[in-house]
């Protein structure tokens, strides 16, 4: 059976699963009860300077979007940082720690863009034999109007010079997690690298206002009539988040920079997507908020059994398998051609193909008086999105056309070799063929 | 309609050749894998879920389904085999409607469960399909183990037990493993012989040796294996069946539903497997209804099934019911047998009604009867037996009976519904108090 055994940073957990710095994470309490049911490590919620804690809104700091079915999509939160005293998270961290030496615990940490305040709280983390911390520079809501969060991590000036602070007054490994409210993340990652850090994390929240309630005429969720943008996150942000991921690890600038996976991840599956993009481990917080503890079990029967049939043996095997394949557009092979097909066997002549095709493209899909749908191999530009508005699996497909069959649509030969955008003659700064 | 089948007597061969493979193909066709998604995408993922205190096994089921619905089934597979071994015929036989789907939250708030029982099967098939066996046997322990009797609970019992590292050896007084499963249990519910496939399957952990046609009692005694063993398991089911104790229960055309049922599982060409005409069924629970449904669609033109009390009170659950009365036969309740008639072969069966308080009413009925099942229930047989408790042998929680290194469980011991999911759970748990108490002899 393949060994899930996570090492990041030099930080080992059994497997690659990590709770992010959420409300799950916030407490002893919550944190044993993750241990318990099998997650590999967690990043504590973020800490803020001692003194008198923060203050949470007293109504929801929840909003959500819904699939078919109710299924969660996406949640947005106007939770800030722990509303813990610092000291009473200090203490817990520590006793947790001492319980679960094999599990990685990595203590968050917020507090202003000032030396001293990194200098007084960085020792005190250190006391309590966490593995590691992680500055949260992506906190959308609340905090960064105080000039933290997500304030600091849209300037990469600041995300250097913290880090900076942090190699110096701590000795364990730095994660620097980022926003994604920026409009390259390349550079804050490239920034937290100058400044030493021995890892990125990504992504944070999303602004976002999930609904408005056509009655009040406030945004959810609603504070007395009021509502605040908040942080989106949970599958639906899975995309962005991990765009923003391959962004770094092909960037020759940050490529090879250990990265900790956020944004989405529901299932097995999400994960190992993310590991083949780059990240060396990844972090969960809406699945577990909508079902649970438990369904990081789910996470590691379904890792593990693909990793046997893949016969990889660890999670190293294929970390950034993926990395290499994503290019810029221009790059594109435009000498691949592909038409869909349509599975009759499998077809429940729904017709949305057909509605898409002939409503929205290319009309490349025929519907005969008994509702058989066939495509037009003349009209189809394999555009993929008939795919994806088919209810059944697998049951329309691309299929590749061969080097020498002709393409029906355009009347030209398939060829053989790799052809992009760089040298194509309707392009007018195409370079000369040689 | 083919004339045979108003032809009185019992009689083989009634139907069209090619009727008797529709009549009895699956039950509950197998779920494709588009149809498995659909269904394990309805599961809430419930905390503490009810389906799982509701199944004998504990099988983690909102696990499993989610397994299933992120393209694990093999993964699904092994966690419901875990805790059930024999998950693959619990997935097909269990009344599910009872148990898990019963409970299920969507049944509760929507008439409408998860499909617990298919996605079930789906998984188990999934696996079992490709021949391979998820454990592992520990180190051999050097400890023997006999198990009295190859049904769900010897076999669950055997596979546990292999699995730590003992050495088993399975006695069964039937020529075929399975115990009911092989034997006793609706033909529909599990075609394709999939009763030995899944025993062959569960074997692969290997340690287990079985021998067939070896009864107790009568190829071997208990005090023997006391002595020849380290342990003993009884799990020999229910042997004997209870009788009408009216007259003319010795007539001709009067037997017992499990030897029918037993029968037809056996036939290698169904229609070689005579019926009556007018078939009456006595008795409520699962033997009943898949007695009075097999006698049905062997080609009985009239098939009554009579019960002593209320539908409510039947042992065989609603949809057990409405599938006897779809298939046409007829229910009629709160009826006891009096008398049988007829001049050597039976043609009548008289019954009288009686009230819910099992009292007589003088209301008479008289059925046409040319074929008579009896199944009122079944009773433990043999001697030399543990103590009982009531009419079966009695156990403790894991199994313990009153003699030192004898454990019981299944149909023949006392405590749980004579399920094969029930059987599973108390061979399982009662591997592991077997191990335990082994082991802790090293210690």
């Amino acid at each position: 059976m393949a060994d899930l055994t996570s090492n990041f940073l030099g930080i080992t957990s059994p497997n690659p699963f990590w709770l992010a710095s959420a409300p799950p994470t916030d407490k002893e309490y919550n944190v044993r009860r993750a241990f318990e049911a099998g997650w590999g490590g967690v990043v504590w919620k973020t800490l803020g300077s001692e003194g008198p804690p923060v203050v949470n809104v007293n109504g929801p700091r929840y909003g959500a979007i819904y699939g078919a079915d109710r299924r969660l999509l996406g949640l947005n939160n106007i939770e800030l940082i722990t509303d813990r005293d610092l000291y009473t998270n200090l203490e817990e961290i520590k006793r947790v720690k001492a319980d679960y030496p094999d599990r990685a615990i990595i203590v968050s940490i917020m507090v202003p863009c000032e030396e001293g305040a990194w200098k007084a709280i960085l020792p005190l983390v250190e006391e309590t034999g966490a593995d590691g911390i992680e500055l949260n520079f992506g906190c959308p809501h609340g905090m960064s109007e105080r000039g933290m969060g997500a304030a600091v991590g849209q300037v990469p000036e600041y995300i250097e010079m913290v880090t900076r602070w942090c190699k110096q007054y701590y000795s364990k490994p730095v994660i620097v997690k980022l926003t994604p409210n920026i409009t390259d993340v390349r550079k804050p990652a490239a920034a937290a690298k100058a400044g030493g850090a021995d890892a990125v994390s990504l992504i944070n929240t999303i602004n976002s206002i999930t609904s408005v309630n056509l009655d009040t005429m406030s945004p959810e969720p609603s504070i007395d009539g009021k509502g605040s943008h908040g942080g989106y996150c949970g599958p639906a942000v899975k995309p962005i988040a991990m765009s923003m991921v391959s962004e770094i690890a092909r960037n020759p600038e940050t490529h090879g920079l250990p990265i900790s996976g956020i944004g989405g991840i529901t299932t097995w599956r999400d994960a190992a997507e993310f590991i083949t993009l780059g990240c060396g481990n990844v972090q969960v917080c809406t699945a577990a908020m909508t079902y649970g503890f438990k369904i990081v079990q789910e996470m590691i029967s379904g890792l593990s059994e693909w990793m046997d049939e893949k016969g990889h043996t660890s999670i190293d095997d294929f970390c950034g398998a993926a990395v290499p394949n994503v290019t810029d557009w221009q790059y594109l092979n435009l000498n691949y051609v592909a038409k869909a097909k349509i599975d009759q066997e499998l077809c429940i002549s729904c017709g949305r193909c057909f509605a898409a095709c002939e409503d929205t493209s290319h009309q490349a899909i025929a519907m005969s008086n008994d509702r058989t749908f066939t495509v037009i191999d003349e009209e189809c530009v394999a555009c993929n999105l008939c795919v994806n508005v088919c209810p059944v699996e697998d049951c329309i497909t691309m299929e590749a056309m061969r080097p020498g069959e002709t393409d029906p649509r355009t009347g030209d030969v398939v060829q053989p070799e790799y052809a992009n955008w760089t040298t194509h003659p309707n392009n007018p700064a195409a370079k000369a063929a040689e | 309609m083919p004339a045979d089948v108003f032809e009185p007597g019992i009689k083989s061969a009634r139907l069209e050749p090619a009727a008797y493979e529709t009549h009895f193909e699956d039950l509950h066709p197998p779920l494709d894998d588009h149809e498995a998604l659909v269904a394990a995408d309805r599961c809430y993922f419930c905390h503490d879920a009810p389906c799982i205190t509701a199944c004998p096994t504990d099988i983690d089921i909102p696990l499993f389904i989610r397994q299933i619905a992120t393209g694990t089934p093999d993964a699904a597979a092994k966690t419901i085999l875990t805790q059930n071994i024999m998950g693959g015929m619990c997935a097909r036989v269990c009344p599910t409607e009872t148990l898990c789907e019963e409970v299920c939250v969507r049944e509760v708030a929507e008439g409408k469960p998860v499909l617990i029982g298919q996605l079930q099967r789906y998984a188990t098939d999934h696996l079992q399909r490709q021949g391979t066996h998820p454990f592992v046997r520990s180190a051999s322990t050097g400890k023997t183990v006999a198990v009295v009797g190859a049904g769900p609970a010897g076999l669950s019992c055997a596979h546990r037990l292999a699995m730590h590292g003992h050495d088993v050896v399975v006695m069964d007084a039937a020529p075929k493993p399975g115990g009911l499963n092989e034997y006793g249990i609706a033909a529909y519910k599990t075609p394709n012989q999939f009763a030995q496939a899944e025993v062959a399957w569960l074997l692969q952990i290997g340690g287990i040796e079985i021998r067939h046609e070896t009864a107790l009692g009568k190829d071997m005694t208990l005090a023997a294996l006391r002595e020849g063993f380290d342990a003993v398991f009884l799990a020999t089911g229910l042997g004997g069946v209870n009788a009408l104790g009216i007259d003319g229960d010795d007539k001709e055309g009067v037997t017992d539903a499990v030897d029918f049922i037993a029968e037809l599982r056996q036939a290698s060409d169904l229609a070689q497997v005579p019926i009556g005409r007018d078939v009456v069924v006595i008795g409520g629970g699962m033997t009943a209804v898949d007695a009075a449904v097999q006698a049905k669609l062997l080609g009985a033109l009239n098939v009554t099934l009579v019960y002593r009390r209320g539908r409510d009170r039947m042992n065989a659950s609603v949809f057990e019911q409405d599938l006897a009365a779809s298939k046409g036969v007829r229910i009629v309740t709160h009826a006891v047998p009096t008398a049988m008639h007829g001049n050597g072969a039976v043609r009548e069966i008289e019954f009288e009604y009686v009230d819910n308080q099992m009292r007589g009413t003088g209301q008479t009925l008289r059925l046409p009867a040319d074929q008579i099942f009896r199944a009122i229930g079944q009773t433990l047989k043999g001697d030399d037996l543990p103590d009982l408790e009531g009419r079966k042998i009695k156990v403790a929680s894991a199994g313990q009976t009153s003699l030192q290194g004898v454990w019981a469980g299944g149909d023949c011991a006392s405590g749980g519904d004579d399920l094969t999911v029930t059987a599973v759970a108390e061979g399982r748990d009662a591997a592991e108090d077997m191990h335990n108490t082994l082991m802790g002899d090293d210690g």
